[in-house]
């Protein structure tokens, strides 16, 4: 089948099998960080945006990507490079595994909720599975990150 | 994994209902178990081009598609005005905003899953499901049809006068329920829903608070799965209900 969407703001077309999922036509498409982990619509390693809400790429027919637009790390760079140096100041990327899903939701968070307190980082994050447990340093980085916005 | 041959974006309810008399199509809702899952289907049936994905409120009632995410569910303002916020605790649990952002109402209401805690909330409610050819049934009704063939449209929640309360135990945060209770009164009536025991939600009504608890856990058939024993559940059953009843009164 063939599909037309966008990706990270350019205009993309694939061919697709009915059952393709979303996660590997995004690699197919050179969009590497978008790393397929439990498979099981779990971990959260599969976030990508789809017209702007975070989404699972391994549970997502890319069909269903047809006239929509998505998001990958990839074309988050400018966005998330604002708040990721503050998680690496706390040791939090670790193993770096989790971290591109981790990343693109943190910045679904803060489009939605901005000022967020840590219950709501908690809430938000909970969807994004860290096999290293680093959920403590990842919440003092977007703590710190905020802190510094005010300050 | 779930294999799939062809892929069909309905242009009408009438076209998906006609696809769907096959038994080896079948219509997909947020696909959440599309890994999970064994078998194969020929014809993927999407209704996302159906208009199905809104919160439609008025005076009388919240009419629901079936295409709406547990994610709108948990914050839209009216349903948790309505129901005291138990709409967004029922599904806030749920794995996560990206998991909510795909699971529909529809694909939860219609597999009619034990570990459903929209089932289970809703069930506690004045509900009904509107099916394309069924017509408009109460959700109690519904609960224990067997499936078949029909399309689910709507799911339609009455504004009437009450109030409600969600609760549930979990052994993790974002896992399946041990098991879940919504307890609503509802035009003075009493309504405790009782889900993930380990079967589908099973419904309870009295007119009474008093012996309440007792009486639901007395009534609710329980079982036994990796989650808990039937007697821990009935044990729960009991403890939630108290704990609802004192929170439902204060309100």
């Amino acid at each position: 089948m063939e599909i037309r969407f966008k990706l990270n703001g350019k205009a993309v077309t694939a061919s697709v099998d009915a059952d393709t999922v979303l996660l590997d036509l995004l690699r197919d498409k050179g969009c590497l960080s978008v790393k397929r982990g439990c498979d099981t619509s779990n971990c959260g390693l599969c976030t990508v945006l789809m017209d702007g809400k975070p989404v699972l790429s391994c549970s997502a027919l890319a069909v269903r990507a047809d006239g929509r637009e998505i998001f990958t790390l990839e074309g988050l760079q400018e966005e998330a490079s604002d708040f990721a140096g503050f998680i690496a100041d706390q040791g939090a990327d670790q193993c770096g595994f989790c971290n591109p899903g981790y990343v693109v939701n943190t910045i679904a968070l803060l489009r939605e909720n901005p000022d967020p307190t840590d219950d709501d980082i908690r809430a938000f994050l909970a969807g994004n599975l860290c096999r290293c447990s680093g959920y403590e340093g990842q919440l003092r980085g977007i703590r710190n990150y905020l802190n510094s916005r005010k300050a | 994994m779930i294999t799939i041959q062809n892929y069909v974006r309905a242009r009408s309810v009438e076209e998906a209902w006609q696809l769907n008399q096959n038994k080896r199509n079948r219509i997909f809702g947020g696909m959440l178990w599309l890994r999970l899952g064994r078998g194969s289907v020929n014809t993927a049936i999407d209704l996302c081009d159906l208009g199905l994905d809104t919160i439609e409120e008025n005076e009388e009632q919240f009419s629901i598609g079936a295409y709406v995410t547990l994610r709108d569910i948990e914050l839209h303002k009216g349903l948790n005005t309505y129901t005291c916020g138990a709409a967004s605790n029922a599904v806030k649990d749920i794995v996560g905003v990206q998991f909510r952002n795909m699971a529909t109402v529809g694909g939860s209401i219609w597999g009619r899953f034990g570990f459903s805690d929209v089932l289970t909330l809703f069930l506690s409610l004045d509900s009904y499901v509107e099916l394309y050819k069924g017509g408009i049934i109460p959700l109690c009704q519904f609960v224990s049809m067997k499936p078949d063939r029909d399309v689910l449209l709507r799911l339609i929640v009455k504004k009437t006068p009450g109030k409600a309360v969600y609760t549930s135990m979990r052994n993790q945060r974002t896992d399946f329920p041990v098991i879940a209770l919504a307890l609503s009164k509802i035009n003075g009536e009493y309504r405790a829903s009782v889900g993930a025991r380990p079967n589908r939600a099973f419904l309870v009504r009295s007119d009474n608070a008093e012996g309440f608890a007792q009486l639901v856990a007395n009534t609710v058939p329980t079982g036994t799965n990796l989650r808990g024993s039937a007697a821990y559940r009935t044990h729960l059953i009991r403890a939630l209900c108290d704990r609802a009843l004192a929170e439902l009164e204060v309100m």
